[in-house]
């Protein structure tokens, strides 16, 4: 291998991985006040739906990212509505989030299906642009992927250094000691999703205006499913989030490139490539049980009610 | 210095749940710089009145008057805006958030944004009153008194001129109490009121000016308790039909029956305790207290002797057999009982009838022929036991969660009694139960222990371990204190050892601490 394929193997897991990040960094956000949403994917598939749509009527797709950050919006908080006003078991409520989107993407989108839009194009930055190696990974890509990178910092010092974040860490720790302190539970787990929905519709977005620019029926593919679980491997902690979601962008790759090299394994166990490795990679970061329980929301998946 | 104006007055407060009507025209007055005791037991309304007055619910009926003026108190953050603190008896913190991060959440944010600024007002504030604190500390590496003393502080950063404190020393040992009392008399002297709900007759005594007493949602007096005795207190709070104690004749103790011998186990939780060398005889017709602080062990120990943790086969030994790596079944079948101090969820299957929740334990008490079971004598046997030990329920197919804690306690412990067993187990059996179900339970272990059996009683209760226990000891930091008759071992020196004041057998071991 030489160095200008290693070059574009990691510009491509960037952009494999950047989906992934978009999604779930809303769901982190989300889980942290302590709200599990199993419709990640049925917003994705939405927001990819509703991108698409506004980009291809109105030319502009700006405003196909906003329309789909939108149709997050909107799905996320009929979500929170069963889930947090009527304070209905979020697994379920979640559950059918995603099957209601799977299906109303495709009724919806159904007349979009074949046409094309021009995606995002790659912008390089200068100066960091013309690094070796790094900017042609980092730098030289689409503007969504550099939205992503400020995204990933801007969750991690909400979290880490602001008050807004400790109000959702202790919202997901204990819905009524928040409670009991003053703080409005419901409010701020309502905000959480409406954010978790922005980003899953954003992600979806990606998808569909920047990795391949059109419209197809459940093209999310389980991505969905996939930012779920990166993070509660990554411990709700966004710094491995991003780590995460480009190792599983890299391995997504990696598999495409072994079989351009024709190694003769079975594609069927270098699809499950990604998976294993990513799954492996964090839970050896994982080990300390200290770190994870206080990075842990407590409250996760619990309806809180307040009582009268 | 006796107080003047009326910072609070609470008249005919009202509030019904489905089923019950919790407080039932409620009044009470209390002035600046008055420390006023609320008494009353478990289920007396005490918890409910304060939760209206701390605007975490509000009232079906009445009014509340704040400095002469007639207030409607929204929500806590209300209250607190109002001057009104509340320290909750199981906290309302986070764990996973530091001492500083706590408090800021509670204040204001113009308030909190300073962080080096709040960190040395919660230093000098907790100096001033005598609890030191570490604001950088993670709340999860604080003992229980420590973290009583972050919601204190929390309180009196927030300028609270009404102070209420929950249950505040179930989770002290007797020296910090002490501490507590000093903080809080100097905080009255300084103006502040404070509500001080219990049902330790002798700490009102000791502490309060004045005092209401609640019984099934009613006021039924007021008094000071320094000019009245503990009995006609107790007597206000349980009504004139209830056994205040129980009798307890003494002690024959026997051949031991279950032996300790360096009981060791290293937690895998980080938020548990590991048991360090414990060591300790177990005799026929004894009962032997295990007195505490929550937190240092109690749960682990618990286990380790019922089975939920295994150890080494020869740490545990039962009538001669070595148990400690066997299941909790097999140790059930050689004659150990357990009774945990979760009631719901580990003492009995909280959905499950009271006849199916027999069968949990008693099962080999001839209630299975082969893989069949035999209703007709599980159902024999609940009613039995509902019979013996004054369980009130809707009958014995109502489901375990449905019982109140006094009555599913004593459905617990008249489960394992009734199976005759040679050593009982029992964590914490009166905790949160009320006055005439906890005579019941300490009957029913004096009985236990008159018919040969040793019982081990876990308590944080220390009129309970006290008035029942033929030997007593202490547990702090997973190590066992000494053992010594009961009534060798003053009040002092219990809180002594609970504090971990005393010579180990492993000092070598206390150095490297579990991080």
């Amino acid at each position: 291998m030489d160095w200008g394929l290693i070059t574009n193997v990691l510009s491509a897991a960037v952009i494999a991985g950047t989906p992934l990040l978009l999604v779930a960094l809303g769901a982190l956000v989300c889980e942290r006040s302590g709200v599990l949403n199993l419709g990640l994917e049925g917003m994705m598939l939405m927001g990819a739906m509703a991108g698409f749509a506004a980009a291809t009527v109105t030319g502009s797709l700006l405003g196909g990212v906003l329309m789909a950050m939108i149709a997050g919006i909107v799905m996320s908080m009929l979500f929170a509505f069963m889930a947090i006003t009527l304070a209905a078991n979020q697994y379920a409520a979640g559950l059918s989030l995603t099957i209601f989107g799977t299906g109303l993407s495709a009724f919806l989108g159904s007349g979009y299906v074949g046409s094309t839009v021009a995606g995002f194009e790659r912008v390089a930055i200068p100066l960091l642009g013309d690094l070796p190696v790094l900017g042609r990974v980092l730098f030289q890509q689409d503007i969504l992927v550099y939205l992503s990178f400020a995204l990933a910092v801007g969750v991690y010092v909400l979290l880490n250094h602001s008050r807004a974040g400790l109000i959702i860490r202790a919202v997901g720790e204990s819905p009524e000691s928040a409670n009991a302190n003053g703080l409005k539970v419901l409010a701020v787990r309502y905000l959480a999703v409406g954010f978790g929905g922005a980003m899953a519709g954003l992600g979806g977005a990606y998808l569909s205006l920047a990795y391949t620019p059109m419209w197809s029926e459940n093209m999310t593919a389980g991505r969905g499913w996939i930012a779920l679980a990166l993070v509660v491997f990554a411990t709700w902690r966004p710094e491995r989030l991003v780590l995460g979601a480009y190792l599983f962008g890299l391995a997504s790759i990696l598999h495409l490139v072994l079989q351009g090299f024709g190694w003769r394994i079975s594609t069927e166990l270098l699809a499950m490539l990604p998976y294993v490795v990513t799954i492996l990679v964090l839970v050896l970061l994982s080990v300390n049980p200290m770190r994870t329980r206080l990075n842990t929301p407590l409250s996760l998946g619990q309806p809180y009610r307040p009582s009268r | 210095m006796m107080p003047s104006a009326v910072r609070l007055k609470l008249d005919s407060i009202t509030k019904e749940y489905p089923g019950c009507r919790a407080n039932d025209g409620v009044s009470l007055e209390i002035k600046a710089g008055e420390i006023h005791a609320l008494l009353g037991e478990n289920g007396a309304g005490k918890s409910t009145l304060m939760k209206v007055l701390y605007g975490v619910v509000q009232p079906d009926g009445g009014s509340i008057i704040w400095d002469g003026k007639p207030i409607q108190v929204e929500s806590p953050a209300h209250a607190r805006q109002l001057g009104i603190g509340m320290v909750f008896q199981h906290f309302a913190l986070f764990e996973t958030l530091t001492v500083a991060e706590n408090i800021a959440l509670g204040l204001p944010a113009y308030q909190s944004r300073d962080r080096a600024k709040l960190d040395a007002t919660i230093r000098e504030v907790s100096q001033r009153y005598g609890m030191a604190l570490d604001p950088r500390r993670y709340v999860n590496t604080l003992s229980t008194g420590e973290q009583q003393r972050v919601e204190i502080v929390r309180c009196l950063i927030q300028e609270s001129t009404l102070l209420i404190l929950d249950e505040p020393t179930s989770v002290l040992t007797p020296q910090e109490v002490d501490t507590l009392f000093d903080t809080l008399r100097q905080l009255a002297a300084e103006g502040c009121s404070i509500v001080f709900i219990s049902h330790k007759l002798r700490e009102v005594r000791a502490l309060c000016h004045t005092a209401t007493v609640l019984r099934q949602g009613r006021v039924t007096g007021e008094c000071r308790p320094a000019d009245v005795s503990v009995d006609d207190i107790a007597r206000l709070m349980v009504g004139n039909h209830t056994p205040l104690q129980t009798r307890v004749s003494a002690a024959e103790p026997g051949a031991p029956l279950m032996q300790v011998q360096e009981l060791s186990h290293r937690t895998k939780d980080p938020f548990g305790t590991a048991l360090r060398a414990i060591n300790f005889d177990l005799r026929a017709g004894e009962i032997l207290g295990i007195a505490g602080v929550a937190g240092n062990g109690q749960d682990e120990l618990l286990r380790a002797l019922s089975g939920e943790i295994r150890s080494a086969a020869q740490s545990v030994v039962l009538a001669g057999a070595n148990i400690g790596n066997r299941s909790p079944g097999q140790r059930r079948k050689l004659g150990l009982a357990v009774v945990p101090e979760e009631r719901l969820g580990r003492g009995a299957v909280p959905t499950l009838s009271l006849m199916h929740n027999t069968l949990l334990t008693a099962y080999h008490q001839g209630l299975l022929t082969g893989p069949w079971v035999r209703y007709g004598r599980v159902r024999e046997l609940a009613l039995r036991i509902c019979d013996a030990f004054g369980v009130r329920s809707a009958g014995i197919h109502s489901p375990a969660n449905s019982l109140s804690g006094g009555n599913l306690q004593k459905f617990i412990l008249g489960r394992e009694a009734l199976q005759k067993p040679r050593v009982l187990v029992a964590s914490h059996p009166t905790w949160g139960v009320d006055v005439g179900s906890a005579v019941a339970i300490h009957e029913a272990l004096v009985e236990l222990r008159d018919q040969g059996a040793a019982v081990l009683l876990i308590s944080e209760d220390l009129d309970e371990l006290y008035q029942l226990c033929t030997r007593i000891g202490a547990i702090c930091a997973g190590r066992l204190s000494p053992l010594a008759p009961t009534s060798q071992v003053s009040i002092e020196q219990l809180g002594q050892w609970m504090a971990g004041e005393f010579e180990s057998s492993d000092s070598e071991e206390a150095g490297h601490v579990a991080a």
